[in-house]
């Protein structure tokens, strides 16, 4: 079967793709660490280590071809089994976070798993969306200088 | 050292933005011109000019008393790039996924 991939916008990525089994297994499959050691490696040796609770932290390595690779997160939602949310970080380029959201919608036996993927830089993680903000702290920190070389 | 890449996606997390790139993807334009496209004021026009610029997705060139934007393609293709590689890991995996439901649902049988 064939993975869709939509672009919403130049950081959010829409993929979507159905599988033959039911929805609670298809989620199973998403959120156990048993199942997960046997396909996110696309094949590699994959170590699994997961709190799967909000708040809670992930971390995968992948072992390709002499080295490894690292990515980690953090659960931010649950709602089992129809889906939930987490954020998503390659450990070489830390700093660069993603958050993935993952529906699960099953239909006649057959699963199809939803996966909206944001790119959020730093400043959007911290609600610093666009230039306005820091443009707008500048300029409050200009005023405070001025009112305490006032005092 | 900031990571270049990095003002690149604050530059993109911006709705307004996107749209002044994807005007500029169709052919360069004035400040005035963008600013007579969008509902914003001429101020935070390029106020948003100056973020593209500082991100090195548009260039500004001075031509007879006019100032032309000017969308520069390899640092948006340098995103794009970015979401084909993430596509083609998650094909490989949920290929991987495939066999391993197969697998699974056929023990189970």
């Amino acid at each position: 079967m064939t993975l869709n991939v939509q672009t919403l916008s130049d950081t959010t990525l829409v993929m979507s793709r159905t599988f033959n089994a039911p929805r609670e297994l298809v989620f199973a499959c998403h959120t156990q660490p048993e199942h997960l050691r046997h396909w996110w490696g696309r094949g590699n040796p994959l170590d699994v280590e997961m709190d799967f609770r909000v708040g809670g932290k992930w971390r995968f390595v992948e072992h390709a071809d002499g080295t490894e690779h690292a990515f980690r997160g953090e659960y931010r939602a649950i709602d089992a089994p129809r889906g939930f949310t987490c954020t998503f970080e390659y450990e070489p380029m830390a700093g660069h976070i993603l958050t993935e959201q993952y529906v699960f919608t099953e239909e006649d036996g057959r699963t199809t798993v939803t996966t909206t993927s944001t790119f959020a830089s730093k400043e959007d993680l911290d609600g610093m969306v666009g230039s306005g903000m820091e443009v707008g702290a500048e300029q409050s920190y200009a005023a405070l200088d001025d009112y305490l070389a006032k005092l | 050292m900031p990571d270049p890449i990095d003002g690149v996606f604050a530059a993109l997390a911006d709705p307004t933005r996107r749209a002044i790139l994807d005007r500029l993807a169709t052919g360069d334009a004035t400040a005035g011109e963008l600013a007579a496209n969008f509902p914003i004021s001429a101020q935070a026009v390029s106020k948003h000019l100056n973020v593209l610029e500082a991100a090195g997705l548009i260039v500004r060139t001075r031509e007879a008393q006019r100032r032309w934007c000017r969308i520069v393609p390899a640092q948006v293709r340098a995103v794009s790039q970015w979401a084909e590689q993430y596509r083609r890991l998650w094909e490989e995996r949920y290929d991987a996924l495939d066999d391993y439901l197969d697998r699974l649902q056929q023990e189970e049988s």
